[in-house]
């Protein structure tokens, strides 16, 4: 039951930046359809200045309006689920659940399924982290 | 119908002069203009970074900073509800305990007077056992019906929501401060130190719920370990909030010692120590400590390691009564630490660090074999948070 908290995102971002990125975002499109006319009346090397302006402006305002809203999205507070392991010392048997609150090592619990007579006793409780960790050559 | 004046003054029908200004403005330019506007672009751009190229890096590094403390405000609230709920859950109470758990998030601990350091480490150490009293105290407070166990539970798990509260005003204050003064070495000093300290703010969250819920931590390695080999004997108690437990390994006597659990408690291992080797008249052939220890990047979480000297965290008191103990008798002293980062020592514990507990005990018992000769007494101390573990 691996569960996590997300923020909630802000939408906070100033009327200037916005504005700015729009007039960008304007101008960008406006040299885009010069481009696109310049290449069909034939200007090709004109056709390809203008679509390389256009395209990087467009590009840089909208990754900073996404970026502008992007403050707090991803933080993640992790709740990782956490495992029991109860064994019986006569027997052997071994069981793995999920944490209960009052769970502690060693502490006593019912009676071994298997023997009756032995009281189980939780031998560890961890977590597991399945994601693997990036690999560096050294 | 609109109109407008010419330049001879005439008026000028607008139906008129708009085909004129549509040519005039979207007349595709040539190359040459082309070429003209993007020299213009890249001496503006090459002014404007000349004269505020800093100041550019500066706001880049503020809002970046700025994103940074917006988790920070997010996670340190989580910690403050978490305490809130626990407490409400734990404690039963009637009343809103809110007030004076934020009363607690804003305690301080002023450290001695160290001009003159001479006795500094027991003045430090009465500061720490008044902070200690004050604080479970509060705690009793805020839940009045909690026993021992859970008492300790709710001291770690308001001792985190604190490090998150503190450690959110510190980088705000530099924050303001940085933005307020427009001083790009305070604000880059700070977004220098940011990963680090985001890692260990989100650490401490990934804390509070194990705290919350008394489970097994990464410091808990040592006090595992020891539980491990005391488990079965009969266990006493020493100074201060430790348990000490007598068990034959490999032909000597060791004497085990651990903070009492299984509530979160790191004991006084310093004094529990002194009071062991003080019984037995100093006859004792070697001290080994278990600690966790933080490992490098690139070391593997669990990687056991063994060296001299005492091996333990905190403000020191304990390191420094343990050395004293020890040199006194001169008793050689070893340590073996399980490696983890500051992330793991704080969070639950991973499977990777509970698995590498029985080679921790290997190595126990082969540095006994090496080092002590049969009939030996030896001191095992397992140091770290107990919670989570009994004995």
């Amino acid at each position: 039951m691996s569960k996590t908290a997300s923020a909630p995102g802000t939408a906070k971002i100033s009327t200037f930046v916005l504005l700015t990125v729009l007039i960008v975002l304007a101008l960008s499109i406006v040299a885009l359809g010069m481009a696109a006319n310049a290449f069909l009346t034939g200007q090709e090397i004109v056709a390809g200045y203008l679509a390389v302006i256009g395209a990087i402006a467009m590009t840089l305002s909208v990754y900073v309006l996404i970026q502008s809203r992007r403050h707090v999205a991803n933080i993640k507070i992790a709740n990782p689920a956490m495992m029991t392991t109860i064994e019986c010392r006569k027997c052997g048997f071994k069981n793995v659940r999920e944490f209960q609150r009052g769970d502690y090592v060693f502490k006593e619990l019912e009676s071994c399924q298997k023997c009756l007579d032995t009281k189980m006793m939780i031998t560890a409780i961890y977590k597991e982290i399945k994601e693997k960790e990036k690999q560096y050559p050294f | 119908m609109p109109t407008v004046l010419g330049e001879d003054g005439e008026i000028l029908n607008t139906l008129a002069v708009l085909p004129a200004l549509e040519n005039e403005l979207f007349q595709l330019p040539t190359g040459d203009t082309i070429s003209q506007i993007l020299s213009m672009l890249f001496y503006v751009v090459f002014i404007v970074f000349l004269f505020y190229g800093q100041r550019i890096q500066m706001y880049v590094m503020i809002r970046e900073v700025e994103g940074s403390l917006y988790k920070l405000k997010y996670i340190r609230d989580e910690g403050r509800k978490t305490a809130i709920e626990t407490i409400k859950e734990i404690g039963k109470t009637q009343t809103d305990p809110s007030a004076r758990v934020d009363r607690y998030l804003e305690y301080f601990t002023i450290s001695p007077q160290s001009m003159d350091p001479a006795g500094i480490v027991y003045k430090l150490d009465h500061i720490l056992d008044v902070r200690d009293t004050r604080l479970k105290d509060e705690v009793k407070l805020m839940a009045p019906a909690v026993d021992e166990v859970q008492t300790n539970n709710l001291e770690n798990t308001l001792e985190a929501a604190m490090a998150l509260n503190y450690i959110y005003k510190v980088v705000r204050h530099y924050y303001i401060q940085g933005k307020k003064t427009l001083s790009l070495y305070t604000i880059m000093q700070l977004q220098m130190i940011l990963p680090l300290v985001m890692k260990e703010a989100e650490a401490y969250a990934n804390a509070l719920k194990a705290f919350a819920y008394g489970q097994p931590i990464g410091d808990g390695a040592g006090p595992l370990l020891a539980a491990k080999l005391m488990h079965g004997y009969e266990v006493r108690k020493v100074p201060k909030d430790c348990v000490v437990a007598t068990v034959p390994i490999e032909g000597r006597t060791a004497l085990v010692i651990k903070a009492e659990g299984p509530g979160g408690n790191v004991g006084k291992p310093g004094d529990a120590v002194k009071a062991v080797i003080d019984e037995n008249n100093g006859q004792i052939a070697s001290v080994i400590m278990i600690d966790a220890g933080l490992k490098l990047e690139g070391e593997g979480v669990g990687e056991v390691a063994e060296g001299i000297g005492a091996a333990i965290g905190g403000p020191g008191v304990d390191q420094f009564k343990i050395e004293e103990s020890i040199s006194q008798y001169h008793i050689p002293i070893n340590a073996v630490i399980v490696k983890e980062d500051i992330g793991d020592a704080v969070s639950p514990m991973r499977k990777e660090i509970s698995d590498a507990i029985d080679k921790a005990i290997e190595r126990v018992k082969s540095v006994i074999l090496e080092r002590t000769k049969e009939g030996d007494k030896v001191i095992i101390v397992g140091v770290g948070n107990t919670i989570g573990i009994g004995q």
